[in-house]
């Protein structure tokens, strides 16, 4: 099949940026998402052209690495399938396809499709652990876990961190990543000491990193390559006020 | 050659480790400060020791190539990690978990090394909890287990089928932690180029900042890789786009030998290829073995036929009595739960007698119909619906309605630069951890044995070993000024202004892929002498055009995925030539490594211990040059060796 690409050119944060025209031609059905535009870049590569740029790695929907907008959805807006397990037998020959990277001001562009998502690891910085140290903590079956507790912790655990999330809430909204890790955290008997002071530390890092505010339109969590649900915002939020009053001194 | 030491413990193996850490120096709390750490790479080894080193104390600098430490490829690990918890009270221990570990590498590893693991295995799990990692539990709370890869006890700790990215996501956190305290500093797309050696010990490394181009040096008092493995040597492999062999190879270039680079391990349950542009493989958790049934069809109609691009009949429509369930017939006991390396080569061995099912008659079915009629299709759901997803998602059928189709891909590789006891190369100060070292699983690696020997190193070997050699060297002056930090940036440079300047006509790909063919052609899932004897004639050619003609656009003082990749594959083209010789070398098969010469009647892998029941440890002696051989003595002083059967 024969396609038109739309594709965001950057060439650094600096720089202001635009679309750029390229036909895709010559693609099979069967090729990922990625593996198109490695096609693609090849062929601007072998004519000693710049290759565009996007981030990537195990292609297999776990890392995180991978995720822009196609026609302005996150990962191309297939349920819970980030763009590197998107194939190609999902378009039609001759389809004109607009590419854009991650667009919020918390996720500065790097090059092209490739953003700086650090602001996440600064968000588990600030609070997004158990305080243990490597040594002997007591046996692993010593604290039983209700099952339906380690499930639901399971669940928002999930997150890759690719910032799709992000991406698709029209506030730029960094909520359902950082209501994962404390309702994940905050579920589990290990992380409830920490449980008041963790949400609290976590969601001002959120907002001095200058992501958005929730406003319950939930296409985080409908764009959401692991399905991790918009629960998970209503349970922070409401650690979040228990914590207004348990933190006082 | 020289003969090399291991340093291990001797006496008594269920007290070695204790004695030994008794024995080792302790670095005093005080002094911890004074002490600079490298360590390269943020996967389950290298976020653990660094978290820990931190911990502990050290001045800890962890450099990643990904944007993020969170990224490193054990999080796509999917199976489950191994302990002797016996928490099902099915009989394991910390011996059996011994034995199966030395048993499973085909009698080529360190039988302490392994002891050790497996009496560490029991903390890793302690450890995990603690930090929240959500394993799978039972109804009553407590841990679940799963039986896993052919064992024959229920020790495998799982979290669905992301247990890599469970305990990435713990160890990462605990990193995080360390970052926010101020004990390690973190580096992320910074990819390390050179490993300094000054005075005859490794005081630091070179890097490249991968936004910006700019080159650093980094001086320190020892220095951990924790870089992973080398399966994309391959091309195609389960790793993901970015794993290679860079620093362990350029490591290897100042002086580590590479241990054992031909034992590579080829996972049987992979999604085929489908087509000439394939960038990766993709894993299907083996567990898929324990109800699915493998077979080939024994009509060659039925089969793929090339002019058509297409196989005859649908599998659906070909009757039971033509169907040929070959691992069920060849293997009666273990039917299709035989090992790994057992289970991929029977299917190359169908598919090389043309009964192939897919692209390029490199597939064999993978068949739920009867566990659908068994079980029902919502059991069958319940145990497997995400991989059926997932499979459905990336070959467009539904494994519920058609066999899957699959075949064996490099997944692992045993293979790493030479360690002793204490997880230091032969190079003073230049420790080596997790997939990237050699010395747990010999020729062969079993199923969930790699989170718990990264997990292992990082969290509870190195950071007690590396305090026996820093308090040994004690607080050392260092310097970024010194001549050889001079000269390494040096050659840094040199060689990326070189890739720059040749502007040939092929693409950075296009060398990989060719490399990866010959080397999966005949350094693969079987070798002969004559195979490899050809490769080592055919990979000085590929490097040298590689050379002459790659195209490598943009320039150094900017992110350019073209340049990060060009380097890695030029290092491929000089690896690979090690790796082919150290499997030219064995005369024997063990594990992964099957030589067709050396196979017993029923076509079972001959080992050779009277004569190869060593470690063979390569020396670099210069590009193109014979590298030299150092060997490192087995001794099996508990786990007797035996052939190994599946029947």
């Amino acid at each position: 099949m024969n396609l038109t690409l739309h594709v965001w050119r950057q060439k650094g944060p600096n720089d202001s940026g635009a679309f750029e025209t390229i036909q895709a031609s010559g693609i099979s059905e069967h090729m990922s998402f990625l593996e198109m535009l490695d096609f693609v870049n090849e062929k601007l590569e072998s004519d000693g052209k710049q290759p565009i740029v996007f981030e990537h790695d195990c292609r297999e929907g776990i890392c995180g690495c991978c995720g822009f907008m196609i026609n302005g959805q996150p990962h191309g807006g297939r349920p819970r399938t980030t763009v590197c397990q998107l194939h190609m037998r999902e378009f039609s020959d001759g389809e004109e396809l607009t590419l854009e990277p991650w667009r919020a001001a918390a996720f500065p562009v790097v090059k092209d499709l490739m953003v700086d998502r650090n602001a996440f690891d600064r968000i588990i910085e600030a609070g997004g652990y158990v305080s243990v140290r490597t040594g002997s903590p007591q046996d692993a079956n010593a604290l039983p876990i209700e099952k339906d507790h380690a499930s639901r912790a399971f669940d928002a655990a999930t997150c890759i961190g690719c910032g799709a999330c992000v991406a698709a809430c029209p506030n730029a909204a960094g909520m359902l990543f950082t209501g994962a890790k404390v309702t994940h955290l905050g579920l589990l008997p290990q992380g409830e000491p920490e449980r008041y002071t963790r949400v609290v530390a976590m969601t001002e890092q959120h907002d001095a990193e200058g992501f958005g505010h929730c406003t319950n339109h939930g296409e985080c969590s409908a764009y959401c390559p692991k399905g991790i649900s918009l629960d998970v915002i209503a349970r922070m939020n409401a650690d979040l006020l228990k914590a207004q009053f348990k933190n006082r001194d | 050659m020289t003969t090399l030491q291991s340093n291990a413990p001797t006496g008594d193996i269920e007290t070695a480790w204790d004695r030994h850490k008794f024995d080792i120096k302790v670095v005093n709390p005080a002094n911890k400060r004074k002490y600079t750490v490298i360590v390269v790479g943020t996967g389950l080894a290298g976020a653990s020791a660094a978290a820990s080193l931190g911990e502990l104390g050290y001045n800890v600098l962890n450099f990643c190539f990904q944007d993020s430490a969170r990224r490193a490829h054990s999080i796509a690990a999917q199976g489950g990690i191994n302990a002797a918890k016996n928490y099902q009270g099915d009989g394991d221990s910390v011996y059996r978990l011994f034995y199966d570990t030395v048993k499973g590498g085909d009698f080529r590893s360190r039988e302490e090394n392994v002891y050790r693991l497996a009496q560490v295995s029991v903390n890793i799990i302690d450890q995990a909890v603690a930090q929240g990692v959500p394993f799978a539990r039972e109804y009553g709370g407590l841990l679940a287990n799963r039986s896993f890869g052919g064992a024959l006890v229920s020790r495998t700790f799982y979290a669905a089928g992301q247990t890599g990215q469970q305990l990435l996501l713990g160890a990462y956190q605990a990193l995080a932690r360390q970052v926010h305290d101020g004990k390690v500093k973190l580096y992320t797309r910074t990819e390390m180029l050179d490993v300094v050696v000054h005075d005859g010990h490794a005081r630091g490394i070179i890097t490249r900042n991968l936004v910006t181009g700019k080159v650093e040096r980094w001086a320190a008092d020892a220095v951990v890789l924790a870089t992973g493995g080398y399966a994309n040597v391959f091309f195609l492999s389960t790793n993901a786009m970015g794993c290679n062999v860079t620093a362990a190879w350029r490591a290897s270039k100042r002086g580590a030998f590479f241990a054992n680079p031909c034992y590579t391990q080829i996972h049987p349950t992979c999604i085929p290829v489908s087509g000439g542009y394939q960038s990766k493989l993709t894993l299907m958790s083996e567990s898929l073995r324990n109800d699915g049934r493998v077979w080939a069809p024994k009509a060659e109609a039925d089969c793929w036929d090339s002019d058509k691009g297409r196989v005859g009949r649908k599998p659906t429509d070909i009757p039971e009595a033509e169907r040929d369930y070959f691992l069920e017939r060849r293997y009666p006991t273990f039917g299709n739960l035989v090992p790994r390396d057992v289970a991929s080569r029977a299917a190359k061995h169908a598919c090389d007698e043309g009964r192939g099912v897919s692209y390029e008659g490199r597939g064999v079915y993978l068949d739920f119909s009867e566990a659908i009629g068994r079980l029902g299709r919502d059991e069958v759901g319940e145990r497997y619906g995400n991989l059926f997803e997932m499979y459905e998602r990336i070959t467009g059928d539904s494994p519920y309605e058609t066999p899957m189709r699959i075949y064996p891909a490099p997944h692992y590789t045993m293979g790493g630069l030479w360690v002793d006891y204490n997880l230091m190369s032969n190079v003073p100060g230049l420790f080596v951890i997790g997939e990237a070292n050699f010395s747990d699983h010999g020729a062969n690696r079993l199923g969930a044995s790699a989170l718990m020997q990264g997990l292992s190193d990082g969290y509870f070997v190195l950071p007690s070993t590396i305090g026996h050699y820093l308090a040994k060297v004690g607080v050392r002056a260092k310097s970024t000024d010194w001549a050889e930090f001079t000269e390494a940036e040096e050659q840094v440079r040199a060689r990326i202004d070189k890739l720059l300047s040749i502007k040939g006509k092929r693409s950075v790909d296009s060398f990989h892929r060719e490399l990866g063919l010959e080397m999966w052609q005949h350094c693969g899932m079987a070798r002969n002498k004559e195979g490899l004897a050809g490769l080592l004639e055919r990979i000085p050619q590929i490097r040298e055009e590689f050379w002459e003609n790659v195209s490598v656009p943009g320039t150094s003082g900017e992110l350019n995925q073209v340049l990060e990749r060009a380097g890695r594959v030029a290092d491929f083209l000089e690896f690979a030539e090690c790796m082919a010789l150290d499997a030219y070398t064995r005369d024997e098969s063990c594990g992964g490594h099957f030589r067709e010469e050396y196979q017993r009647d029923d076509g079972e892998a001959q080992r050779d211990d009277e004569n190869f029941q060593y470690v063979a440890a390569w020396e670099f002696t210069g590009v193109g040059n014979k590298p030299n051989l150092h060997k490192e003595a087995l001794e099996f002083r508990y786990v007797k060796p035996s052939q190994r059967s599946y029947k």
